[in-house]
């Protein structure tokens, strides 16, 4: 099983939602993050006065899969959350070693 | 009679519509010149007038609760409701009796009509006003502008002021200084008699609030980061929403502010003054908009809310004397204004988080001054003697009150209070809770 963190740009949401599905994806979670990375901050201005906004708003999800469905998975994301501009994100993916589903106890790819 | 700001203006409205009235509905008189039906009238008009000024307290919260952290919301709500409850109850007690002492026992600066209130054998009929509102009305209707004077400091000091020592602040200035200098004009005193002019307190209520909040901002000192090595820092307001619902709310109440003032329900005045008040703040808003998109680098939703208020504030002294023309006039110098002001006084590291020394102040006086050049029938110099004389009251006074809360109980919370947020460090509650 693989966990697969994801951040992207908060508007592009509902599009890689949608990406997922079609690859069959039946669940995930989603964080409001805040974060910065090459693209860092950028200036606002209240009453006058510019102020510097370094973590920017970004969208987290996290998915975990079946090993086999993590390069479906990547690439829907990679394709429906790309705009070309810098601050689209990033993917990453590890491994995961145990899963259960609280309901029924069931536990590994059965919970997912 | 208690209120003479108006008495010769509702007995000639009374009697020019009075005798229409009584033309018809000959028997229902009980004057000479109005009849129970205007009396009833009028009086409904400035209860209406009333309530409407008091919903502005809750303006009043909002505004500064959205241009204010998040962390200090509770703060400034328990503020604000607490002021409310003072004001009215200060003015009960000895603020109405201050104001409009009747017979001034000082010169005329000074006239005091005793404790709490008595409308005496006449207070409720006709003969109290010459039919335009009773007793009681005038009492609750001056009562609800008291509490203004001490919420306009409210919003100045915030974020940093110890409860206590601004509730005290407050109870001393709303109880003495507010009514004694009111009294100067709208209880008959030196400068009503010397010709000042201030319709519904542009002076005696925005300006006095507005120089209490100078002393209050001078004495406190600014908030931890605003200034930071000689560069203004931007501590963002957490809520615009609420902020913009504040103004709308302020502007709703002014029509009771302003229209109230009229003391009558006479259609010719309250209507004009209905249209100067609300192009006033329109012009205000076109006038910030302008100002703030020119000289900042976008324009700046918080400086179009003060501009409206600015526009009303700057109208407030002169809308039934001034034509509709010099009131979209007036609002829109009072936009232009009140933004560079908010600059100018943020770079002379005054910090001020609403705007309340702009808005109330600045364009208190610049509504002022305006009567005396847009109305033909006032002086500039003697609303100049009156701006000046208000002044010299209110700003001392303020001053000395906070001076010596700070050296005796302490004005300002901890460091370690501030950062972490006064809604803990005074309440021991947050504003936003759960998940």
């Amino acid at each position: 099983m693989k966990l697969i963190t994801a951040i992207i740009k908060p508007h592009i949401l509902d599009a890689v939602r949608d990406a997922l599905s079609k690859a069959g994806i039946q669940g995930l979670t989603v964080t409001e993050a805040r974060g910065f990375g090459r693209q860092k901050g950028h200036t606002e201005v209240y009453r006058g006065a510019e102020y510097s906004v370094d973590f920017v708003p970004k969208i987290k999800i996290e998915l975990v899969v079946d090993e086999g469905q993590v390069d479906g998975v990547v690439s829907a994301i990679t394709e429906s959350a790309r705009t070309g501009e810098i601050g689209d994100g990033k993917i990453f993916v590890s491994s995961i070693e145990s899963a259960i589903r609280i309901r029924t106890g069931e536990s590994g790819v059965a919970a997912l | 009679m208690k209120c003479n700001r108006c008495i010769s203006t509702a007995r000639l409205v009374a009697s020019v519509f009075g005798l229409l009235i009584l033309a018809q509905q000959v028997g229902y008189a009980q004057d000479d010149t109005v009849s129970t039906e205007l009396f009833t009238v009028n009086n409904t008009w400035m209860l209406v007038a009333t309530f409407l000024v008091f919903i502005m307290h809750l303006g009043f919260a909002s505004l500064e609760s959205g241009l204010t952290q998040a962390k200090n919301t509770v703060n400034i709500l328990f503020k604000n409701t607490a002021i409310v409850a003072i004001g009215l109850l200060t003015y009960a007690f000895v603020g109405f009796n201050l104001m409009y002492p009747g017979d001034f026992s000082l010169g005329q600066f000074f006239g005091f009509a005793g404790v709490g209130l008595d409308p005496g054998p006449e207070g409720n009929t006709i003969a109290y006003a010459g039919g335009a509102y009773t007793y009681w009305t005038d009492f609750i209707f001056q009562a609800m502008f008291a509490a203004t004077a001490a919420t306009i400091v409210s919003g100045a000091v915030a974020e940093r002021i110890k409860l206590g020592s601004f509730l005290v602040f407050t109870t001393l200035y709303v109880a003495i200084i507010y009514p004694i200098a009111g009294s100067w004009k709208w209880g008959g005193g030196w400068l009503d008699q010397m010709g000042f002019y201030d319709f519904a307190g542009s002076t005696l209520v925005h300006s006095v609030g507005g120089w209490g909040a100078l002393a209050g901002v001078i004495v406190l000192g600014p908030r931890l980061g605003k200034y930071v090595n000689g560069q203004v820092r931007a501590i963002a307001g957490h809520n615009m929403p609420l902020a913009t619902i504040g103004v709308f709310l302020l502007w709703l109440g002014w029509f009771g502010f302003n229209g109230g003032s009229v003391l009558s329900a006479d259609p010719e005045l309250v209507s004009l003054v209905f249209v100067t008040t609300c192009l006033a703040a329109a012009a205000g808003i076109i006038g910030a908009m302008f100002t703030s998109w020119t000289v900042q680098k976008k324009p700046d939703l918080t400086m179009i809310l003060n501009g409206s208020l600015a526009g009303l504030v700057g109208i407030t002294a002169g809308a039934d004397v001034v034509s509709v023309n010099a009131s979209m006039i007036i609002g829109l110098i009072a936009g232009i204004i009140v933004v560079f002001s908010v600059l100018a006084i943020d770079r002379n590291h005054l910090d001020d988080p609403v705007g309340a020394i702009s808005v109330h102040l600045v364009c208190g006086i610049w509504g002022t001054l305006a009567v005396g050049i847009f109305s033909a029938d006032h002086s500039f110099t003697t609303q100049l003697i009156g701006v000046v004389s208000y002044g010299l009251i209110s700003l001392p006074a303020a001053f000395i009150i906070f001076s010596a809360l700070k050296s005796t109980v302490g004005l300002r919370v901890s460091e370690e209070e501030e950062r972490g947020g006064l809604d803990v460090g005074e309440h021991g509650m947050e504003s936003y809770n759960g998940i």
